[in-house]
């Protein structure tokens, strides 16, 4: 069958205003709104219209992390995803632990396309996706603006420092997807009362033969130097006046 | 093994880009580092002759394939995790070059990377940003594996020239893939200075209105001799091209002065700017979240402040 994988974060809400704990432990998670990482949305959007266009039979989701995450498996079924892979695991999980787990997936799945976001925005690391990729030995197309389906190929433009980059890749590969790609459509009530009834699978990250070790010691967590209160002016001369004061005209 | 850090060169197949003269001032940090500079080319030597001339450098190695032409990361990381042998850190620069190739480097080492590095502790600990600038936190790594890592630009200055390290070119026997080819680039031709790195950057949002709106901040840049940006509203709208976004997602910057004009100041937007040294803001909603960081505020009509403002400056 031809399918897609899409990877799929659970992350604190972008619209939440994020608070460092006064004891440096963490942010403040507790009651806090949670959704699919906004760029695995888009991901799973560009797989929901490959697979409308015809260019896929199915669509499947994975995610990594602790039993809350069925929740955002549930709302990309609702989506469209035909079928949702949840690999429990509680704690820390590293992109280079996801991606060893993402890896047997694909093995046991045999996607010729995989589909993640370019980051979460919880950690901003901008990892999992060309570690994966690196493990499977397969190509990487990060940054993803457009996806073009070849016979056996993909034609990907990526958004880079410069400008836009095409290219080509066998497949099958992982692409990373950045903000322009697709605007992912909103859930309608039947749809969510459909994805009650769509296959969600668990697994143990450990029956997956893979270990969760932690690279990196969080050590602690401080909230960012703010900047100091700013003046007003009231028109463009006196901007100017206060740009030649601090010498930058 | 002393503390030995490689620094992964981003260029553009003639010139040494920026980050990587910021990326050995990151390392510079490191006690008691010693610097090398890996310049992956089709033919390096121009490449790695800048980069030799940048203070703190010990060495610059040159890694020549034909397949090196475009810096396409599957080709690029295993002859880096080849070279990476000798090495205890491996350092490139957070952009999209360094976001691409590093953490393919880092799995084919087998170990985790430090993103957006912003400040060094120690060989070991780091700091660095999370959720978009609204947390900063303090990472310690094993030192038993490769510590490989992103610098965010921002945050460091470019170290200086005039250094004289030596060249030497390292012969690199692994396979390279043939699955994944270079089509075609877009860069848009400008005279003006380089966003990622210009001392005055003059940024719009979408209260430009339209492309048309936009060109008004062209005039304005170049009266001031500055580099353009744009919200990632203006983007999305069409407004401005992909690479001028600056934002969370687009492209962290330190100017000495960022003017920032019909920008609400999205969180996403602010993650961008934070470490410019002055920022003015010109917006009509006197309660826009951007006036919070600004260090001069102007409420008002930009379509009428700005012209006035490129005649005051003259």
């Amino acid at each position: 069958m031809k399918r897609i994988l899409v990877g799929i974060k659970r992350v604190v809400d972008y619209n939440v205003r994020i608070r460092v704990r006064p004891d440096g432990s963490g942010v403040v998670t507790d009651g806090v709104k949670m959704s699919i990482n906004p760029f695995d949305e888009i991901a799973l959007e560009e797989a929901l219209r490959i697979k409308e266009r015809g260019g896929a039979e199915e669509v499947l989701i994975a995610t990594i992390g602790p039993a809350d995450c069925q929740a955002q498996l549930r709302t990309g079924l609702a989506m469209g995803a035909d079928r949702a892979l949840h690999v429990q695991a509680d704690g820390v999980i590293e992109p280079l632990v996801a991606a060893r787990a993402l890896l047997k997936l694909i093995e046991r799945e045999q996607p010729f396309l995989v589909i993640v976001g370019k980051q979460a925005i919880d950690d901003d690391n901008s990892q999992t996706g060309p570690m994966l990729a690196a493990l499977w030995n397969r190509p990487q197309v990060t940054f993803a603006s457009k996806v073009e389906l070849l016979d056996g190929k993909a034609r990907v433009t990526r958004e880079v420092d410069v400008g836009l980059e095409t290219l080509e890749v066998d497949l099958p590969a992982l692409v990373t997807t950045d903000l322009r790609l697709n605007e992912p459509r909103y859930v309608k009530l039947p749809d969510i009362m459909k994805a009650k009834k769509k296959p969600l699978e668990t697994l143990a990250l450990a029956s997956l033969g893979v270990e969760a070790r932690q690279g990196l010691k969080l050590v602690k967590f401080d909230p960012p130097a703010q900047r100091q209160k700013g003046v007003r002016v009231k028109d463009a001369a006196e901007l100017v006046d206060a740009l030649k004061k601090k010498g930058l005209l | 093994m002393g503390v030995k850090v490689l620094i992964v060169a981003e260029h553009d197949g003639s010139k040494l880009n920026a980050s990587t003269a910021k990326s050995v001032t990151c390392a510079r940090g490191i006690p008691d580092a010693q610097i090398t500079i890996a310049v992956c080319a089709r033919d390096a030597a121009a490449v790695a002759a800048e980069a030799a001339q940048l203070v703190g450098v010990h060495s610059v190695i040159k890694v020549e394939h034909a397949a090196n032409e475009h810096a396409l990361a599957a080709i690029l990381a295993p002859q880096i995790a080849a070279v990476a042998a000798d090495y205890t850190h491996v350092l490139g620069p957070s952009t999209t070059f360094g976001k691409d190739v590093m953490p393919r480097i880092a799995a084919l080492l087998d170990t985790a990377q430090i993103s957006d590095i912003m400040a060094v502790e120690s060989a070991t600990r780091f700091r660095r940003p999370i959720y978009a600038g609204n947390a900063i936190v303090t990472v310690e790594i094993d030192p038993a594996r490769k510590i490989v890592g992103t610098v965010r630009t921002a945050s460091f200055e470019a170290a200086a020239t005039g250094g004289s390290a030596s060249i030497e070119s390292a012969s690199v026997q692994v396979e390279l893939p043939t699955h994944t080819r270079f089509v075609s680039v877009s860069a848009a031709k400008s005279d003006r200075p380089d966003l990622q790195t210009a001392a005055r950057v003059v940024s719009g949002g979408r209260a430009l209105g339209s492309a048309e709106g936009f060109k008004i901040l062209y005039s304005l840049a170049d009266k001031l001799g500055a580099a353009v940006g744009a919200s990632r509203a203006a983007v999305d709208a069409g407004y401005a091209p992909n690479e001028l976004q600056v934002g969370q997602t687009g492209k962290i910057i330190a100017p000495e002065l960022y003017v920032a004009i019909g920008i609400s100041g999205a969180i996403q937007h602010l993650t961008g700017i934070k470490d410019a040294r002055t920022i003015v803001a010109i917006n009509k909603d006197a309660e826009a979240p951007i006036f919070e960081v600004a260090d001069i505020g102007l409420v008002g009509d930009l379509f009428q402040i700005v012209p006035e403002l490129e005649r005051l400056i003259g």
